[in-house]
């Protein structure tokens, strides 16, 4: 009887073990890789960079793949460290650096990976309301069309860094 | 027939004149125009005021290697980037501390002395300079750089400007431009060409 009883407690430990190890590995993976997911919308490799004194801006950049049948718009965004977010394009154009805001968005396709990086699209964050400093993580819940919102943690890197690897390019 | 040979023969001379002009615009004029502009870059009767307490002028050009670069502090990527590039160039290039660096706001409405003390105080031997709106338009003119507003959301915008690094040399002449992103070993061969003048 007791014998039985503890072979069953065995197995219940076992299962809650498979349990926890299969809800906890995907999690942690995620949170390593720093990928968010919601409506069919993936966000990877997000980050931003280190703010240099009295400097009140930052841009985010990451990757966007829409993993639905149907395009999407990515069309804005909050933040809890800015005061306000927005869709924003750099392009040089000969020695001249030139901004814009995408009014209408950022168009990504179904089954399509647009990358937001140093030089081209960005996440513009206006208005800091702290410096942001090398290994925090921040938080920037983006604004989509259809799949609406997808909050993404950002991780800050180095003043230089070029990519989510924080490594400058040289 | 002789008439027609008479127009061909006006028409020939108009194409041998054309091509002694041609060659003395390639060979003499547009060299020396390029050569004047060359040597006037920087120059002009502006004063603004630097972070060190001195006043930036075209004089402070002179007495050393100097490298100059534009931007603003509400600039997400290209300044923070660039001066970030400095810091590492400095790090590869021996003599680096008599290089003058000046980071020239393009936006001085917001960008005072005072702020960007602090913007560019963590880069050794970088002095920001900043001056009233009709001094630095001065400035940019002379140097020949473009920076316009673009507006953003509600009252706010952003700015367009010219991302290179301006160097000169001992004398205030220009030297060389290095490019937004340029490769950092030709950054650093062209800073160590400077400084070694």
């Amino acid at each position: 009887m007791s014998k039985s009883r503890s072979g069953a407690n065995h197995i219940l430990r076992c299962a809650v073990t498979i349990f926890a190890v299969a809800i906890a590995a995907p999690l942690g993976a995620e949170s390593m890789d720093h990928k968010a997911m919601a409506g069919g919308i993936m966000i990877e490799n997000a980050f931003s960079r280190e703010t240099l004194p009295n400097q009140p801006v930052a841009g985010a950049f990451m990757t966007v793949t829409n993993t639905n049948d149907a395009g999407d718009m990515l069309i804005g965004g909050t933040s809890t460290v800015a005061g306000r977010v927005e869709i924003h394009e750099m392009a040089m154009q000969g020695d001249v650096m030139k901004m814009r805001a995408l009014a209408d968005g950022l168009k990504v396709q179904a089954g399509e990976t647009v990358e937001l990086k140093p030089g081209g699209y960005h996440v513009m964050m206006f208005d800091l309301n702290h410096a942001l400093k090398e290994g925090e993580t921040i938080e920037i819940t983006l604004k989509f069309a259809k799949a609406g919102d997808v909050t993404v943690p950002v991780v800050v890197h180095g003043k230089t860094a070029q990519s989510s690897h924080g490594a400058h390019k040289h | 027939m002789a008439r027609l040979s008479g127009r061909m023969k006006t028409a020939l001379w108009g194409l041998v004149g054309l091509n002694v002009a041609l060659i003395t615009w390639v060979v003499g004029i547009s060299p020396w125009l390029q050569e004047s502009a060359r040597s006037t870059l920087g120059q002009g009767d502006y004063r603004l005021q630097a972070t060190d307490g001195t006043d930036f002028t075209q004089a402070s050009l002179v007495g050393g290697p100097t490298a100059v670069f534009f931007g603003f502090t509400h600039c997400p990527d290209v300044c923070p980037t660039t001066l970030g590039d400095i810091s590492v160039w400095q790090e590869d290039i021996e003599g680096s501390e008599n290089l003058d660096v000046y980071f020239i706001t393009v936006d001085p409405e917001r960008d005072t002395v005072d702020i960007l003390t602090d913007y560019v105080g963590w880069v050794p031997g970088v002095a920001g300079v900043s001056g009233s709106r009709e001094e630095v338009d001065k400035m940019l003119e002379s140097f020949g750089v473009f920076a316009k507003k673009v507006p953003t959301e509600g009252e706010d915008y952003t700015m367009n400007h010219s991302a290179s690094v301006l160097l000169f040399d001992n004398d205030g002449q220009f030297f060389e431009t290095i490019r937004y992103q340029e490769d950092h070993d030709v950054a650093v061969a062209k800073l160590k060409m400077l400084v070694g003048l």
